[in-house]
């Protein structure tokens, strides 16, 4: 399922966002955000091994003309009960694509309240902030947070190793869309 | 009592945790409210436990009694919020208390280097010696991140 470019919303205080789960715990992302939504099984014979030191979320790497896609986990970049995924969340402008469990609802947020500072970690990458939907708080995620700068570096790395590097844009590009 | 002594009065709320009674400075009071619905997501900081609905605002749940007391408290009665600095700004955190809270007036002996540093005085009060806690110490935020990578950056240094 390839997902729209998102129209401009009508209201300057509401964002759509996609609500979906990874291991039991519900998070949203911004429509705007996903590119394309696939199920895992479709990409099973596209998507090659891939194996980095120390980034055990990212097993799998697929190839998209000149780009690669590197699938993270979402349960195990969250540090959640490892989960196997079923759908595929294709990050626009990144060089990620989200392995989730499934997609609860699509629905819009008028308010992104930001992270409380006491949240002081790894988190701080992770979330552009929290938002309050029917009296649950949900955090958003940030897609540029799934893999930092060294992790792509490292996985890069790994694709060179394999042989598999030939006509990858630099890490910083902007992919192509 | 004469009026200089009577300026040198505070007011603090006092609070419980288990079977020992800590001080907070009154002017970091925001409220007192019941035990509300906790929601969790995933997160790296240790002692936060998730984040509480209040009057419109998301406000983080710290547990403090593990650095106080030297173990967790499972019950709790009410969560205390109150107003924690990051530098410039002020954000509210709630932090779980075992008891009742009350409020009084009483003189602060400032801490001294030996205290740990999220002591930020004493006050005498009912027979009890009781620490005035320094919030900005106690609770998680930017300034411990960066002294625990720091301490993580020695540590591996010396390996």
């Amino acid at each position: 399922m390839r997902l729209a470019a998102p129209v401009k919303p009508s209201s300057a205080k509401t964002e759509q966002i996609i609500l979906f789960r990874v291991s039991g715990q519900l998070f949203a992302i911004s429509s705007a955000s996903v590119q394309e939504v696939r199920s895992a099984d479709s990409i099973s014979g596209a998507a090659t091994d891939i194996s980095a030191p120390g980034i055990r979320k990212v097993r799998h790497v697929l190839r998209r003309g000149d780009r690669s896609l590197f699938i993270v986990n979402g349960a195990m970049h969250f540090g959640l009960h490892a989960a196997e995924g079923t759908l595929l969340f294709v990050l626009r402008k990144t060089r990620t694509a989200l392995l989730i469990d499934g997609i609860e609802k699509m629905t819009s947020m008028t308010r992104l309240q930001a992270l409380p500072l006491s949240f002081c970690h790894e988190e701080r990458q992770w979330y552009r902030g929290l938002t309050a939907l029917d009296q649950a708080v949900i955090p958003v995620v940030q897609p540029e947070g799934f893999l930092s700068s060294e992790e792509l570096a490292l996985l890069d790395a790994a694709l060179l190793q394999m042989g598999n590097s030939d006509g990858e844009a630099p890490e910083g590009e902007n992919p192509t869309p | 009592m004469t009026v200089s002594a009577e300026l040198e009065l505070q007011s603090f709320v006092l609070l419980r945790l288990g079977e020992r009674r800590f001080a907070v400075s009154a002017g970091q009071i925001a409220e007192l409210v019941s035990p509300s619905r906790i929601f969790r997501f995933p997160h790296r900081t240790p002692k936060l436990e998730g984040v509480i609905l209040r009057r419109g605002r998301i406000v983080p749940i710290c547990d403090v009694s593990e650095m106080l007391l030297g173990k967790r408290l499972t019950s709790r009665r009410f969560y205390l919020i109150a107003v924690r600095n990051y530098g410039p700004q002020r954000e509210w955190v709630a932090m779980p208390v075992t008891g009742e809270c009350e409020l009084i007036n009483a003189e602060m002996i400032a801490a001294v280097e030996s205290d740990a540093p999220h002591v930020a005085g004493w006050l005498s009060h009912g027979g009890e010696v009781i620490e005035v806690l320094n919030l900005d110490a106690l609770t998680p935020g930017p300034e411990q991140a960066l002294a625990g990578s720091a301490a993580a950056g020695r540590a591996e240094a010396r390996l």
